[in-house]
């Protein structure tokens, strides 16, 4: 009876190692493109009063990959108040994917933050989250005399607390939270 | 229905009575292993109350028997009684084989009564049930910092990974009820998934001595063993309740085991644990509860000569990580280093948001074994372990609830061993084992995969004989050999792809070419040899000495080899090597014991070269749409690492003892010529205790726990141009914290409630003093605080 018992062990031990070592398939894999991934910034500024439109451009093709950014950033003109908006888009997936969205269903824990080097250029937010604070996508943008230079960086943190000193006059000092973009533009005032 | 039988009996006795009653028993006891006689064993007939012995060849005889069945009974001094039934017809002549070695018959004679060590030629310490009681409501990693020489690596404060004399992961292995452990060997957070609870034991060898569970265990080994099964109808358990002011949280455990005198057995066992944000002194951990559910079952059939064990296990583990700790990219970093308080502060709660891990561990086994006689044990055994890995980030928008990483780890492993312990002066111990492994990794997570899917396979075999020159000298020796071999299916960007001039190197193993992705399907081939050599020399009734020589090959693991991307707990972006060798280690280990009256010493030095030592370290920047981020790498270097445990304990008198153990670990890059990163700091821990039988059981210990700063480290630092300051910054990510001091206190009664139920209440107050501080193996130190004081409650029902 025992010798029986112990013969059945070894049976179902044999049985359940053979079927289960069957459960690979040599099909490949699928690929993942990432869906969170923000490949491209660009900021359209529009001069306030007319003018053509200058579009700061910064992608990054491959993501988090070794590749670095490619940065465009045309010449602003002194003295000018523009009004901006960014687009976010992820181009690793075709179609590329508008982020914007995203951003607009959750603002409330999104804010992007201007800032300048040199004050060669001034902010004020456009637009505001579902509790009337500030979001950013939209912004105006005043530049100072001719002959500056300097770097434009634009920021975008992850639930940061907007409450805190400064946050909703676009300080990011207090701000803490996530970084989701961080963008340096050399910027020129002609 | 035991009466019915016995008059039944009574009949057929009384009825054979009346037939002829003049047949001979005769017979030989035999030792079970060697075949030799056994001289003055004795027979009991039970049913005709009838004595005789053996004589000098082990023979007997019985006379003036009548044909029917009868019970013997032969015993012996140091041998394990047994009983024989037979039935007699005519003379009748029977070979009776016994048992006499006394530390095989520990292993299945009553629990509880000395736990014994795997080896005896290796730096061995046990970890005994009533310490892993103590830890029933932490993990494995801190159960074993108990161990002079073994410290932990640490994701905050429940992701604990034990590391033994510097070396962690994959170097170690994990061994739990006879199943090697497949799921703690890749990254720093990838934390052994075992129940404390699930443990009667725990033996940690030092270096890779132990041939018989890997080859690959550069560090060491570690093997969780169930408590033993006694011979006896019985019913016994456990079960633990406790309560903790730090979490505020509570840990309860049961189990039940039924046993029965002919072999049977059965028994279970659950745990739940449940803890919200801990504390440091100051302000509150945000996100770093803890909810794990487990339960094991284990039955079979155990006897000296022949048994076996089906056991299932099931553990289910939420992890909430530190929210400050998950970052955007290297400003956040700096900031967080600088301001040395986390980003995000919130109040108590016992909800667990990202970052976590979610991660469900399964062991299936069965065993059996038996015994040959004048041979020795033969093993087999079949194990299956599913471990499912779901790690959540911070994500936004539909993603909000989709792992990050989505593993499924699956292994099945056959292996059997056979021992021949005939020739007690000399024991052979040989084994092979199969395995299979398959990674899967889900893409339904939307982020490219940190560790791909792949196959793998072992085939390995090893020879360990034992010899015992005389009392005072025994040696072993060792030989092992393994094969594994990764097929794994790796998708790369093209850009980083190009980067790592692998398109040079590695060409033909791209399969499919998707434009910004390549499919690549690597095929590695590994064989390691790994050998022991060791020797105990007991020199007097005080002294002693062990010396061990351990040869071993661990081959890269997979997050060595393929790790490529984001890793965003860690704000870093981390890189594998597919050029990465195995490493070959060469440890040299000697331990000196002193016991006399009431003070023993134990001295461990160890001097380990490892050739080929892979590590990751910083070795730049990457700058991506969200900024920078440091770029950590896996590389090579040949590597030192040595040092020295030391355990001490004195006993004043019956009352009062003192304990001491210090660990001395030294790790040193020589390739680059600097101190080898992620070294455990030197350490002391001191207690003095007291306790008193009177007073209901009394036992109480104060221990000052003293972790220097550790100075060796090397400098990693490097400069960033942070934007939004227009500043360049230090990012800060080698220089260790201070040196601190901790106080512990632990004291515990025990009240007999009935002859068979004792309940042990236990007080176990942990950093009494509150101190601030920060451990430097903790991952987490950039963001916040460790714990706080602690207060725990532990109620201990035995029955």
């Amino acid at each position: 009876m025992k010798k029986l018992k112990q013969l059945s062990l070894v049976l179902l031990t044999s049985i359940v190692f053979t079927a289960c070592s069957n459960d690979d398939d040599s099909s490949n894999p699928e690929p993942v493109n990432e869906e969170e991934v923000i490949t491209t910034l660009t900021a359209t500024l529009t001069p306030v009063g007319g003018g053509a439109a200058i579009i700061f451009e910064y992608r990054d093709l491959d993501g988090d990959g070794p590749d670095a950014p490619v940065v465009s950033a045309p010449a602003l003109t002194a003295n000018t108040t523009y009004n901006g908006t960014l687009v976010l888009l992820n181009e690793t997936v075709s179609p590329a994917e508008l982020i914007n969205e995203e951003i607009e269903e959750e603002s409330n824990d999104h804010q992007f933050f201007y800032s300048a080097s040199n004050d060669i250029a001034t902010f004020t937010y456009d637009d505001v989250d579902g509790n009337g604070d500030p979001l950013g996508l939209a912004f105006t943008l005043t530049t100072v005399d001719a002959d500056a230079l300097g770097t434009l960086t634009i920021t975008l943190r992850h639930e940061p607390s907007k409450s805190a000193d400064g946050v909703a006059d676009g300080d990011i000092t207090n701000a803490g939270g996530a970084t989701d973009i961080e963008a340096v533009f050399p910027i020129e005032i002609q | 229905m035991k009466y019915y039988i016995m008059i039944l009996c009574c009949c057929i006795f009384s009825w054979s009575q009346s037939q002829n009653c003049s047949a001979t028993l005769s017979g030989k006891v035999l030792d079970f292993h060697d075949g030799s006689p056994i001289t003055n064993a004795t027979i009991f007939i039970e049913s005709l109350n009838k004595y005789t012995t053996t004589d000098v060849n082990g023979q007997f005889s019985v006379t003036a028997l009548c044909n029917a069945p009868i019970v013997i009974v032969v015993s012996h001094l140091a041998c394990e009684t047994k009983t024989v039934n037979i039935t007699i017809e005519g003379n009748t002549f029977i070979d009776i084989t016994l048992e006499h070695h006394i530390e095989e018959l520990n292993e299945v004679q009553v629990a509880g009564v000395s736990n014994t060590k795997v080896t005896k030629t290796t730096q061995e310490s046990v970890l005994k049930t009533e310490t892993i009681d103590r830890f029933s409501s932490l993990n494995l990693g801190d159960a074993l910092k108990q161990i002079s020489g073994v410290s932990s690596i640490n994701t905050g404060n429940s992701i604990v990974k034990p590391v033994i004399n510097g070396l962690h992961s994959s170097r170690i292995i994990v061994m739990t009820n006879g199943v090697r452990l497949q799921d703690q060997q890749w990254g720093i957070e990838h934390a052994p998934n075992i129940d404390l609870n699930t443990a009667g034991s725990i033996n940690v060898i030092k270096g890779a001595n132990a041939l018989a569970y890997g080859g690959d265990a550069i560090g060491g080994v570690i093997i969780l063993k169930p408590s033993r099964i006694s011979l006896k109808d019985s019913l016994y358990g456990k079960t633990i309740v406790s309560g903790q002011t730090n979490g505020r949280g509570y840990n309860a455990n049961t189990s039940l085991t039924k046993t029965y005198k002919k072999g049977w057995y059965v028994g279970a066992q659950a745990s739940v644990k449940r803890f919200g944000d801990f504390e440091t002194p100051d302000y509150s951990l945000t996100n770093s509860g803890l909810n794990t559910k487990g339960f094991s079952v284990n039955g079979g059939f155990k006897t000296f000569e022949k048994g076996f064990n089906v056991y299932y296990s099931h553990l289910d583990n939420e992890i909430a990580i530190l929210r400050a700790s998950h970052i955007g990219n290297i400003e956040d970093l700096v900031n967080a280093i600088n301001s040395q308080q986390p980003a995000v502060i919130e109040d108590f709660s016992y909800d667990i948001n990202a970052p976590k891990q979610d991660v469900t561990h399964q062991v299936f086994k069965t065993e059996f074994y038996k015994r040959f006689k004048t041979f020795g044990r033969v093993d087999l055994q079949y194990d299956y372990q599913n471990n499912q890995r779901l790690e959540y980030d911070i994500r936004v928008g539909d993603d909000r609830d989709t792992p990050a990483i989505d593993l499924t780890l699956k292994t099945h492993t056959l292996k059997t061993n056979v021992k021949l312990d005939s020739n007690s002066n000399i024991t052979y111990h040989f084994g092979v084992n199969a395995g299979y492994q398959n990674n899967f990794a889900d893409p339904k997570t939307g982020v490219r995969r940190l560790i791909p899917d792949y196959d793998k396979y072992d085939l390995g075999g090893f020879v360990i004989s034992n010899i015992r020159l005389n009392n005072s000298i025994h040696m072993d020796f060792g030989l092992r050999y393994d094969y594994n071999q990764i097929d794994a299916k790796k998708f790369y960007l093209t850009s980083r792809w190009n980067e790592r001039n692998y398109d040079t190197d590695f060409g033909d193993l791209v399969i499919d070419d998707l434009g910004t992705q390549l499919l690549t399907n690597p095929v590695f081939e590994y064989s390691n040899i790994s050998a022991s050599a060791g020797m105990a020399y007991q020199l007097d009734t005080h002294n002693s000495f062990i010396f061990n020589y351990g040869l071993s090959n661990r081959a890269p693991n997979p997050s060595e080899l393929f790790s490529d991307g984001l890793h965003h707990s860690a704000a870093r972006i981390e890189l594998g090597d597919l050029r990465l060798k195995q490493e070959t280690s060469n440890r040299v280990s000697g331990t000196y014991n002193y016991t006399k009256n009431d003070l023993s010493l134990n001295f461990e030095a160890f001097y380990n070269h490892i050739k080929d030592y892979i590590f990751i370290e910083p070795t730049g920047t990457e700058t991506t749409i969200r900024g920078a981020f440091p770029v950590w790498s896996y590389n090579q270097t040949n590597a030192a690492i040595y040092g020295l445990d030391i355990t001490a304990n004195y006993n004043f008198n019956d009352q009062w003892f003192l304990k001491h153990k210090s660990s001395f670990t030294k790790g040193k890059d020589i390739g680059q010529d600097q101190a080898l990163i992620d070294m455990p700091s030197l350490k002391t821990v001191n207690s003095i205790g007291y306790s008193n039988l009177k007073w209901l059981k009394l036992k109480t210990e104060l221990q000052s726990e003293l972790v220097f700063r550790q100075n060796d480290y090397p400098n990693n630092n490097f400069e960033v141009f942070i934007p939004t300051t227009q500043q360049t910054a230090l990012v800060d990510v080698s220089t260790t914290p201070p040196t601190y001091h901790l106080l512990h206190l632990q004291s515990n009664i025990t009240l007999d409630i009935s002859k068979k139920t004792n309940l042990n209440i236990g007080l176990n107050i942990t950093n009494v003093l509150n101190t601030n501080y920060r451990e430097n193996l903790n991952r987490l130190r950039y963001f916040a605080d460790d714990l706080g004081r602690n207060i725990m409650l532990q109620l201990k029902l035995n029955y």
